[in-house]
């Protein structure tokens, strides 16, 4: 019986300190949480389930977006990669590496002014397609490349 | 506190490129260190660019991008003077923010 009440009580001291902080403006939920990480997305074991918790399933293949990636990268931990989307009204762009253990690499969103245009580096564990979702006006579309890999990304 | 992010914005045409170049380690969950211990994951999940105090860029990111990653990103309506802030939170709940002005 001690014991819960005070585990009750000590609960109830440590939730008021979160509210006497969140009151004070040191923690910003809406800050901090606006851009939630989609945890379903980026841990999904196969493109697939990636792309489907992204809510951008059934891409077609579109020739206004552009990826450019080398041929042959000789470091798979830093391969550049670069996606342009000459398509109207792009609001995101997710780039999957499709043999990595986990293929969803990044995802960006874009908002007043920003441009479909987004350039990274990425790991890429072994000679795979990296594929570039693009969403625009509701609709999904796609371009892949295969990059070859000498020297994995992942692992040491 | 992570290391400050170099961040550069110029305008070319009638386009802003913001790029921008952050430390940290991104660390994937998947390596082992030479003990053959997993190197538990470490990398940033979000990060946003916004031009004013707008935010223009959100971006949502996993242990595939490179350490000490880098991106680059393209903005219209950016003048010279303008205000480019850009931070990013890991999923240790470490962040940082750093500012530049157009060029």
């Amino acid at each position: 019986m001690d014991l819960l009440r005070r585990t009750v009580l000590k609960g109830a001291g440590a939730s008021g300190v979160l509210a006497g902080l969140l009151a004070a403006g040191v923690l910003k939920p809406t800050l901090a949480y606006a851009n939630d990480w989609n945890k379903a997305a980026f841990e999904a074991k196969d493109p697939d389930g990636a792309l489907k918790a992204l809510g951008a399933e059934g891409a077609a293949a579109n020739n206004a977006l552009v990826m450019k990636a080398p041929e042959i990268a000789e470091n798979g931990a830093v391969v550049p990669i670069d996606v342009t989307s000459n398509i109207p009204n792009t609001t995101s762009i997710a780039i999957l590496v499709l043999k990595n253990p986990f293929p969803l690499s990044s995802q960006f969103e874009f908002a007043s002014g920003a441009v479909g245009d987004v350039s990274v580096r990425l790991k890429v564990a072994e000679t795979s397609i990296i594929r570039a979702v693009a969403k625009a006006d509701g609709k999904v579309y796609s371009a892949q490349k295969e990059v070859k890999v000498t020297v994995g990304g992942c692992g040491g | 506190m992570a290391d400050p992010m170099k961040i550069r914005a110029q305008i070319k045409g009638d386009v802003c490129e913001v790029r921008v170049l952050m430390s940290h380690p991104m660390e994937t969950g998947q390596r082992k260190d030479a003990d053959g211990k997993t190197v538990p994951a470490h990398h940033i999940q979000t990060l946003t660019v916004a031009l004013n105090g707008k935010t223009v860029v959100s971006g949502q990111t996993g242990g595939s991008v490179s350490r000490n990653p880098v991106f680059g990103f393209k903005v219209k309506g950016a003048k010279a003077g303008d205000k480019v802030a850009v931070s990013w939170v890991d999923n240790k709940g470490d962040k940082r923010t750093d500012e530049t002005t157009v060029a």
